[in-house]
């Protein structure tokens, strides 16, 4: 029997608790991420990304719970752990990393502390050790000058080096899995690169597996091994991210590949028109009947109206959900 | 940050002298002014009426009097009372501190008790003790002070006899605590609803989030990253309520007898005694000016994101 992966969410369903009745956010998501693997997560704005990625940190709060399903640290289910001992996991074999680096430090602590925190918190260390510490972990995210910059509040900090203070608490403790959740999408174009290479860079130095979540297909298949695709609360598509590229399964994955500009071989033909999908992610309560993506499919016939189509695996552990896909 | 607090402070001026100018023009040209008919309804005699208006300098143009006011208010001249024939300043003077122990008293009670209160109700949403506490502050913001202290006096002072009802005695605390209840429990319903509020607001940021993420526990996310900043929200409220409860006091001070500026601003309306009616509303108008900066001044040492441009 091989080892467990370092995750493994199976069958996951969030629910979304309204005053009379329940509604899937997210249903029958599934995916592995091995030990030190990056892992991509791919969709549009309110397909679920980000209440997935709470799920797996165990904050996800009212009026959003856990509805079925498993998640799973090295063959250990953790979403039905006692509070106490899911709190312990976080922060040291599981960080996050927010969308909005404007607002997750607290504007009233310096940065150096907040960084520090975790060595109190998870090492024991005292205060002042922790906070040569700090120093330490901003001069490794290639914060310039790091004595000085710890002194500093979030609010004298440009946008990228609050995201490069955020990937210091994430890794202080050096954990198994960092949850990073479109981190870079907040920033400037020419500072999304650095971030990302900075990620990649020191999760690969410690051996950390990345779980990448991005609406920006391009840049997830860029630096991820294997890429899932979501849609209105389900992963549509998942495989291998070149062959994602090669040979995107789910129309929806076509829609966004064919909509990435000048990328690989297309780029030959110079500036083609970008084909955007029509049309948004309906709302959770408005998941319309069978597929869940037939109101904005030109590929649609009547089984996707009335037929919810079941997970079909491809040759390497992938999967697609589509009636007619290829 | 020492000079962001003497710019600050500097700010005040200006305030201050529109303060002033306004006092002084209101009373110098509301009907009914120095020299008109006392509440008996008798008029002067039209001799003393001009003997006065000279004393008082009324004929003279608006612009000189305003100069003479600054100048006299410069030197801590406020006048003279109409009523005492002793100088303004000593008049206030000997109220002020009264005014200031029960204004205190009144603002400590409403934020010992008001602060923990919304706290809690904030931490236990939909609990027992957030609607208990909820009810508290609702009743407390309904309540006419005038009424509550007749309660408080009733109960505590009539019934139980554990206090005296009213007076100033000797200045200790026996005599302090009916009213400063009294006038504290408005500042406090209202301090635990803003700071139920401001705590649920903090609880639902971002930072909150990142902290839980960290791995901490619920009490070490409320102490290293929520009262901080909730604070900061409550800091306002605490500031105008704080300045504005010596003018507060005013029902409460008659109602006990306690002889603070509230009380002597009433008695002065009614005998006329115009200088020290716009002394003593000087002096309130002032303490709210001065609570207001030091909340000011707070802001700058509590919270590094504010900078006075
Ligand atoms: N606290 C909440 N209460 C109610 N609905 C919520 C809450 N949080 C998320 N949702 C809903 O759940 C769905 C998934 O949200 P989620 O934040 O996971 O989207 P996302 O894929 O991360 O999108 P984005 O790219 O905008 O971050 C959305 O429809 C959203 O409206
Ligand atoms: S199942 Fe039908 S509607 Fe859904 S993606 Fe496939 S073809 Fe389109
Ligand atoms: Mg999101």
């Amino acid at each position: 029997m091989s080892a467990p992966p370092l995750l493994e969410v199976e069958n996951l369903r969030i629910d979304l608790l309204g005053d009379d009745r329940r509604h899937a956010a997210v249903e029958g998501v599934s995916f592995r991420i091995g030990r030190g693997e990056t892992f991509g997560l791919v969709g549009e704005s309110g397909c679920g990304k980000s209440i997935t990625a709470l799920s797996i940190m165990g904050l996800l709060r009212h009026p959003l719970a856990i509805g079925g399903g498993a998640i799973r640290l090295e063959g250990q289910e953790i979403q039905s752990l006692p509070p106490g001992q899911i709190r312990r996991l976080r922060g040291s074999r599981i960080a996050m990393i927010f969308q909005e680096p404007m607002t997750a430090l607290n504007p009233l602590s310096p940065v150096g502390r907040q960084i520090a925190e975790m060595f109190v918190l998870h090492q024991g260390a005292g205060w002042s050790e922790a906070g040569d510490r700090a120093v330490e972990a901003l001069r490794q995210v290639r914060v310039p000058s790091p004595e000085r910059r710890v002194k500093d509040y979030p609010h004298q900090l440009s946008g990228g080096m609050r995201q490069r203070v955020m990937i210091a608490i994430a890794l202080a403790c050096g954990p198994d899995l960092l949850v990073a959740d479109e981190p870079t999408t907040a920033l400037d174009v020419t500072v999304q690169a650095e971030i990302v290479d900075l990620m990649r860079e020191l999760c690969a130095a410690n051996g950390t597996a990345i779980l990448m979540i991005s609406h920006d297909l391009g840049l997830v298949a860029n630096i991820c091994r294997r890429v899932a695709v979501m849609y209105a609360g389900r992963v549509v598509e998942e495989q291998a991210a070149d062959a994602i590229f090669r040979q995107p399964q789910h129309p929806y994955t076509q829609g966004l590949v064919a909509s990435l500009p000048l990328l690989g071989g297309r780029a030959a033909h110079g500036r083609r028109r970008l084909a955007e999908i029509a049309g948004t992610v309906p709302a959770i309560s408005a998941y319309p009947a069978g597929c869940r993506f037939n109101p904005r499919c030109d590929r649609a016939t009547d089984v996707c109206r009335v037929e919810d189509p079941a997970a079909t695996p491809l040759g390497d552990g992938g999967l697609v959900r589509c009636h007619h896909h290829g | 940050m020492p000079l962001l607090i003497l710019r600050r402070l500097g700010n005040t001026v200006p305030t201050i002298v529109a303060v002033v100018l306004v006092i002084f023009t209101l009373f110098s040209v509301i009907p009914g002014s120095f020299t008109s008919a006392g509440d008996d309804g008798r008029v002067l005699d039209a001799q003393v009426a001009e003997r006065m208006r000279k004393e008082l300098g009324l004929d003279d143009p608006l612009h000189v009097r305003f100069g003479s006011y600054v100048a006299n208010l410069v030197q801590g001249d406020l006048g003279t009372s109409f009523r005492t024939r002793e100088p303004v300043t000593k008049v206030i003077a000997q109220r002020l501190w009264p005014s200031l122990k029960l204004t205190i008293a009144a603002m400590g009670f409403a934020i010992l008790v008001g602060v923990p209160l919304g706290f809690i109700a904030a931490l236990r949403p939909g609990s027992l003790i957030d609607m208990a506490s909820m009810v508290v502050a609702i009743s407390g913001l309904s309540l006419p002070k005038f009424w509550l202290g007749l309660m408080l006096m009733y109960l505590f002072a009539l019934t139980l006899g554990w206090l005296p009802s009213f007076g100033y005695g000797d200045g200790g605390l026996r005599h302090l605590i009916l009213p400063a209840v009294a006038l504290g429990v408005s500042p406090m319903a209202l301090l635990a609803r803003t700071t139920r509020a401001g705590v649920l607001d903090v609880l639902n940021a971002d930072f909150v989030r990142t902290a839980r993420s960290k791995g901490m526990s619920e009490y070490r996310v409320v102490r290293w990253h929520v009262v901080r900043n909730a604070l900061v929200l409550v800091l306002t409220t605490i500031g105008l309520q704080f300045g504005s409860l010596m003018g507060q006091a005013v029902v409460v001070e008659k109602l006990f007898s306690w002889p603070g500026l509230g009380s002597l601003l009433v008695d002065s309306v009614f005998q006329r005694d115009i200088p020290t009616v716009q002394g003593s509303i000087l002096v309130i108008v002032l303490f709210f000016l001065a609570i207001n900066t030091l909340v000011d001044i707070a802001y700058v040492i509590i919270d590094p994101r504010i900078r006075y441009g």
